[in-house]
């Protein structure tokens, strides 16, 4: 029983940073209909340029990680500018957004490369106290308390401002209709990229939290969780925030309840995408159904 | 049609010119230049192995080249990167063989690769000397395939042998990874070993590559309360492993035993504190006394700002084990004669130790057990 109430524990933990990385992907989906397949690469970009920040630069965590999710923010600007802008216009803008933005994830890949190194790292030893608590036999760290609780807070915040900020109801407004938002006088080329900034600063505090729980940043860490955002978002219901963290959390129990079960890892992508296909053919529209970002 | 086949034709024919000069130009070039082609993977998942390969054989070069005129022999490299991919590893092959006419192919460095990519430099009859190639039957594949690399089946026997007196370890759980040849081979040699050595294996359980999260196999090898944990995985997986089992708890009485993979500063670099005494069963020693290896470490670590690992000497043990059989061979461009001086390399000193070829053409020299003290690897047993 207690094995089993870990791996439940486990499952939680890896299953909240799913969440958060796949709360921006859903969000410029929920807004402009496309997806970022960049996200993960600026993922990876806000894990290595924390590091930078911290080794490097020598700057504390508390500076250099919310520092590390501004820059990530300013890549999605630079990302949207580059990729989705100049595409806008276009009457298949959604499916060469999706492609050029598959070129922009090569091209922040390979600078991750060339800057930092094939080699897998991580954060120096000791920057944090990590303090070890058990439960009878259940092991929790504070690290992964940390973690979830960085995850939530951030979760609550966003739903929280896209509820009540002026930008938060402008960034509703346009994901409801892009001609009205326009006639109601927003500036609807400023949203998006305050969406953009907004999704890729959470894509890198993801990546930040990830490289802290794993001890491991490299410059393909953002291919392992590419394809399990996207099957998060599509299992909580594309476009929906709170979906987004019910299906991180979800598909985090599913895989380590696989392996806990069957012993073998591969298996555990196998039946976390066969509940994905479950869900679709049940449920087409997701958890959550689709839209509930422009309510949230 | 039959325009453009004229033009096919004519495009043909002046590549077929070109590639005559060219070989033209190359025969009459002096013959002490060696034309070495490296098959590396400097991009995807092994880049990491890649980049340190290079390292080990830029080094090896630069020395060789740096004082030519004593060894007669001037090393002009061929770098291509095989993006870690079988099918990439084809096209580089047939790259460096027939268009860059090399005398040998140093590489590839997965097993993965090699399975597929050795069997074109057999079929044209150029010697390949893998450095990281430890899958078994790659240097079955022909009478042209060497490596330098100790095999999981050397290396993991003696070093169960080794922590089995010294421990006195009676069951144990088996962590591997089962989607790579690498890792797979580590398994079954572990298994047979541990049989062998009449240890209970409590649990086997696996991941696959690219897994960061271990913890729910490392929860339920936890839950068995194993003597030891003995893992087959490469560094990346390794590094995640030993400092996952700490966190969740698995007493740093339990040793964690691996192979070949762990053999990296990496491991230390990213497990940190978890690695003490992890128990590595290696094919190269960095705390060796050897002034070769030491003039190595020193040399490597000074250019490149980082200490060498395991791949980086092998690589480098492959450049000098090449310029011995390319003295022998009395010609730089004879492939043939190249691989019958290979079959020949003995008891030559290199930073791997006294290096031999055995009879199937698989490295021969004694593999040795490290573990890690205060954030170094040093000798455990031999």
């Amino acid at each position: 029983m207690s094995v089993f109430l870990q791996q439940l524990i486990n499952g939680f933990f890896i299953g909240s940073v799913y969440g958060l990385f796949a709360i921006g992907y859903t969000l410029v989906f929920g807004v402009l209909d496309i997806l970022n397949l960049a996200h993960a690469a600026i993922f990876t970009l806000g894990g290595l340029s924390a590091l930078w920040l911290t080794t490097t630069a020598g700057l504390p965590g508390w500076i250099a990680f919310p520092l590390a999710t501004l820059f990530s923010g300013v890549l999605g600007l630079l990302l949207y500018r580059v990729a989705f802008a100049p595409l806008r216009r276009r009457a298949d803008s959604n499916l060469s957004g999706l492609i050029s933005s598959i070129a922009m994830a090569i091209v922040f890949e390979s600078c991750a490369l060339g800057i930092f190194g094939a080699r897998t790292v991580r954060f120096p030893e000791g920057m944090f106290q990590n303090r070890v608590y058990h439960f009878q036999s259940i092991t929790i760290t504070s690290l992964q308390l940390e973690i979830v609780a960085v995850a939530l807070g951030l979760m609550i915040v966003l739903s929280a401002l896209l509820k009540y900020s002026r930008t938060g109801k402008a960034i509703r407004a346009v994901a409801e209709s892009e001609n009205t938002a326009r006639l109601l006088g927003i500036n609807v080329e400023w949203i998006v990229s305050q969406t953009f900034f907004v999704s890729s600063a959470l894509g890198g505090a993801a990546g930040i939290l990830y490289g802290l729980y794993f001890d491991a940043l490299a410059p393909d860490m953002g291919r392992s969780i590419e394809l399990k955002g996207l099957a998060v978002i599509i299992l909580g219901g594309m476009g929906s925030i709170p979906g987004a963290i019910l299906g991180g959390i979800a598909f985090g129990l599913s895989e380590v309840l696989t392996v806990e079960l069957t012993g073998m890892s591969n298996l555990r992508d196998a039946v976390a995408f066969t509940v994905l296909l479950l869900i679709l053919i049940l449920k087409p529209s997701g958890l959550l159904g689709r839209g509930r970002a422009r309510q949230a | 049609m039959s325009g453009e086949n004229h033009v096919k034709k004519t495009a043909v024919f002046l590549a077929l010119i070109l590639g005559l000069t060219g070989m033209c130009s190359r025969a009459s070039a002096s013959p002490k230049v060696a034309k070495i082609g490296f098959a590396l993977s400097m991009t995807g998942a092994a880049a990491a192995y890649g980049e340190t390969q290079k390292n080990g054989s830029r080094l090896a070069i630069d020395e060789i080249n740096a004082r030519a005129g004593q060894e007669g022999i001037k090393i002009t490299p061929v770098f291509e990167d095989d993006a870690s991919q079988p099918q990439q590893g084809v096209n580089v092959f047939n790259r460096l063989l027939f268009a860059d006419k090399v005398v040998i192919i140093i590489g590839p460095t997965l097993s993965n690769t090699a399975q597929v990519a050795d069997r074109i430099a057999q079929g044209a009859g150029a010697p390949v000397l893998g450095i990281s190639n430890t899958a078994k039957g790659i240097t079955d594949i022909g009478d042209y395939i060497f490596r330098d690399s100790l095999t999981e089946m050397q290396v993991i026997p003696n070093t169960i042998r080794v922590v089995e007196k010294r421990f006195g370890i009676k069951k144990v759980a088996l962590l591997y990874g089962n989607d790579d040849a690498f890792t797979k081979g580590g398994y079954d040699a572990f298994k047979k070993a541990l049989g062998d050595s009449h240890i209970q294996i409590l649990t086997e359980q696996s991941f696959a590559k690219g897994d960061r999260d271990f913890s729910a196999q490392l929860t339920e090898i936890r839950s068995l309360q194993p003597d030891a944990l003995v893992v087959s995985a490469l560094v990346e997986e390794a590094s995640g492993i030993v400092s996952q089992a700490r966190q969740l708890g698995i007493p740093a009485s339990v040793p964690i035993i691996g192979g070949n993979g762990f053999n990296s500063p990496s491991l230390i670099k990213n497990a940190g504190k978890a690695s003490e005494n992890v128990i590595v069963g290696a094919a190269w020693n960095e705390s060796s006394s050897n002034p070769l290896n030491q003039g190595f470490v020193r040399a490597y670590t000074a250019k490149f700002g980082a200490p060498p690992d395991q791949f980086a000497a092998q690589a480098y043990a492959a450049v000098y084990i090449v310029l011995d059989a390319l003295k022998r061979a009395g010609s730089t461009d004879n492939r043939k004669a190249l691989r019958e001086a290979l079959t020949r390399v003995g008891g030559l000193d290199t930073v791997l130790g006294k290096f031999s070829f055995t009879k199937g053409r698989d490295a021969d020299y004694a593999p040795v057990v490290e573990t890690v003290k205060d954030g170094a690897f040093t000798v455990f047993g031999q």
